[in-house]
């Protein structure tokens, strides 16, 4: 656990380009600074709860839930736009995909009949996430397959097509609610734990994150990762060299996609609610946003974003009903000041405190 | 007689009325160097698209070792021993010239469907790039984004990315393009040093480079080969010298 939290805090604000240009040997001052850096952030999560319920504000829970679920979500897309330089649109069919697996599973379990006759129904958690993930990525490789034929403007058109179809299909599906939606009276359970309780759902989702970005992390350095980003720089060249660039993206593509599933999962437990809205483009949009505004291609970048999106989406709802007036323009700032987001922003400010 | 090692035999490529290769028909033996000169627009660097399979011939074959591989992707050609250097240079701009030619490397050897080590610190990766990197001259800017490299540099580099995918036919268009005195007189010595060790088609505006180097030297006009044979063959070539030669002289 210590050693994944370490070599996440190498990774913690740097940008991938400069970690592509620099590798490292041995550990260094500034690898320290990041790995006490990365330690506070963590304990400052972990203690989130204790001092929301010490300062009566329980909604903070909430709200810090919904940022770490929307950050896995985010950190996924990003592996496919801001690593491999694929543009989609249309991932929060996945997000979709995997709350509906949730829901149905819920359902199912409810009404004790079995899906497609054979499947049985099951509250959880484990299971549900797990088959979130799964038929996620069959929906990845599917969507993947079709669209990476294509490239730039089209890829970014025949994903969102892609996506607007599901999100027709679970509107017109009147047997999961439709329109409405379905709702997960209770939410999965796991192991022994209480996860109606809010803060033992929040250390759940805590959890999953930490894991997830810790295989990010890898993901990203590894072979794997290295030609990822080849491909997203010059595809030509890596084909030249022996890379079947399709492959790769398609692969990319899907561990994007089951992440996204894997967000979406833990989203219908938490709001116990799932609906077409999930799928919706002005989702996949948002996504978009809180990669591109939090650093596309950096590890926390996305995370960052999430977090800023959701506290600028709440605090401004709570001011004015014109929210996104404000917000429009904040994003607007921010990308055309800032090119590398809020993880550019980040590494600024330390290049200045540095001299 | 034994087949040479890259045979092309009636290549056809149209666009629209214009005709890049007219039945073009060449041949490199293994070790050979072969130039491919000829003035703007004959259809060179078309023909090294066709032979890499980033763009499909209307009509011929091409035979690499004996195998046909005109219905092969880019990819499986690279795999086949197949390597070419771009005459624009291109190169990962966000690596390191090390991470540049590491990832040839890691290419060549199998698949990298490996999610979990750090790449960066495979050593046998590294130490091949690196030797790579010596070869083409760049030992002392490893640590260099692609990107912060002088032209000069970026040619070598592209060089050593194509070496570093160990290929058994190089395909070079135009490696002395835009180069000074001081690095060409470089970068030929790196292919006179690389003679013998394995095929190369050399595509050069270059004269003394190409004099310099090739075994056999053929001439494309108008996506025509219009004489091929031995440099002293072609230099006293009557045709060749009209149409090419003599503006140069």
């Amino acid at each position: 656990m210590v050693e994944t939290t370490m070599v996440e805090t190498r990774m913690a604000d740097q940008s991938i380009a400069e970690t592509f240009a620099s590798p490292k040997t041995g550990v260094s001052q500034r690898d320290v600074v990041r790995f006490c850096l990365m330690l506070i952030v963590l304990a400052a999560l972990v203690a989130l709860p204790f001092a929301a319920r010490a300062l009566d504000a329980a909604n903070l829970t909430t709200l810090a839930t919904r940022i770490v679920i929307f950050a896995i979500a985010a950190a996924s897309l990003n592996l496919a736009l801001g690593v491999g330089g694929m543009v989609s649109f249309g991932h929060a069919a996945f997000f979709g995909i995997g709350g509906y697996v949730v829901g149905i599973l819920y359902q199912h379990f409810v009404s004790d009949e079995p899906l497609f006759g054979f499947i049985s129904g099951t509250n959880q958690l484990i299971i549900t996430a797990a088959a979130a993930i799964l038929v996620s990525g069959l929906a990845a490789a599917l969507f993947g397959a079709l669209s990476l034929r294509t490239s730039g403007v089209q890829f970014i058109m025949i994903t969102l097509a892609f996506a607007q179809m599901l999100f027709f299909l679970f509107v017109s599906l009147k047997a999961y609610g439709g329109d409405d939606g379905l709702i997960v009276r209770r939410r999965n359970v796991l192991f022994g734990l209480d996860t109606r309780d809010d803060a033992t759902f929040y250390f759940i989702c805590l959890a999953v994150a930490v894991a997830f970005f810790a295989l990010l992390h890898r993901i990203m350095r590894s072979r794997f990762g290295l030609v990822l980003g080849g491909i997203r720089q010059n595809e030509r060249r890596m084909a030249s060299i022996g890379i079947p660039t399709y492959s790769y993206q398609l692969a990319a593509f899907v561990i994007s996609g089951m992440g996204c599933g894997l967000a979406g999962a833990l989203m219908a437990n938490f709001a116990r609610f799932v609906s077409p809205d999930m799928l919706h483009w002005m989702q996949s949009g948002e996504l978009m946003i809180m990669v591109i505004l939090g650093g596309a291609g950096t590890l926390f970048g996305p995370a960052l974003g999430a977090a800023l999106w959701i506290i600028l989406e709440t605090s401004l709802a709570a001011w004015t009903e014109h929210w996104q007036f404000v917000l429009g323009p904040v994003i607007i700032l921010i990308i055309l000041f800032f090119r590398g987001g809020l993880q550019g922003i980040l590494t600024m400010i330390r290049g200045i405190a540095h001299g | 007689m034994a087949e040479a090692l890259l045979s092309i035999d009636g290549l056809v490529k149209r666009f629209g009325g214009l005709i890049a290769s007219d039945h073009v028909s060449l041949d490199v033996n293994a070790g050979e160097v072969h130039a491919l000169i000829g003035p703007n627009g004959a259809g060179k660097t078309t023909l090294i698209s066709q032979l890499m399979g980033e763009l499909a011939p209307d009509a011929g074959t091409i035979r690499l070792g004996g195998a046909d591989i005109a219905g092969m992707s880019t990819a499986a050609r690279a795999h086949q021993g197949l390597a070419r250097t771009f005459q624009i240079t291109q190169l990962l701009d966000e690596y390191s010239s090390l991470d540049n030619v590491a990832l040839a490397v890691q290419a060549r050897g199998g698949h990298s469907f490996r999610f979990w080590s750090d790449a960066r610190r495979s050593e046998p990766l590294r130490k091949t790039a690196l030797a790579h990197l010596t070869q083409a001259g760049l030992a002392a800017r490893t640590e260099v984004r692609a990107a912060n490299l002088a032209h000069g540099e970026r040619k070598q580099l592209e060089l050593a990315v194509a070496l570093a995918a160990a290929p058994r036919m190089l395909l070079l268009d135009e490696p002395m393009a835009g180069l000074g005195i001081a690095d060409s007189q470089q970068m030929i010595d790196i292919l006179r040093g690389l003679k013998g060790k394995l095929a190369m088609l050399l595509v050069e505006h270059d004269m003394d480079a190409v004099f310099a180097l090739a075994d056999r030297i053929s001439v494309l006009v108008y996506g025509r080969v219009i004489a091929s044979g031995d440099p002293e063959s072609i230099r006293a070539n009557a045709e060749v010298r009209t149409a090419y030669l003599g503006e140069e002289e």
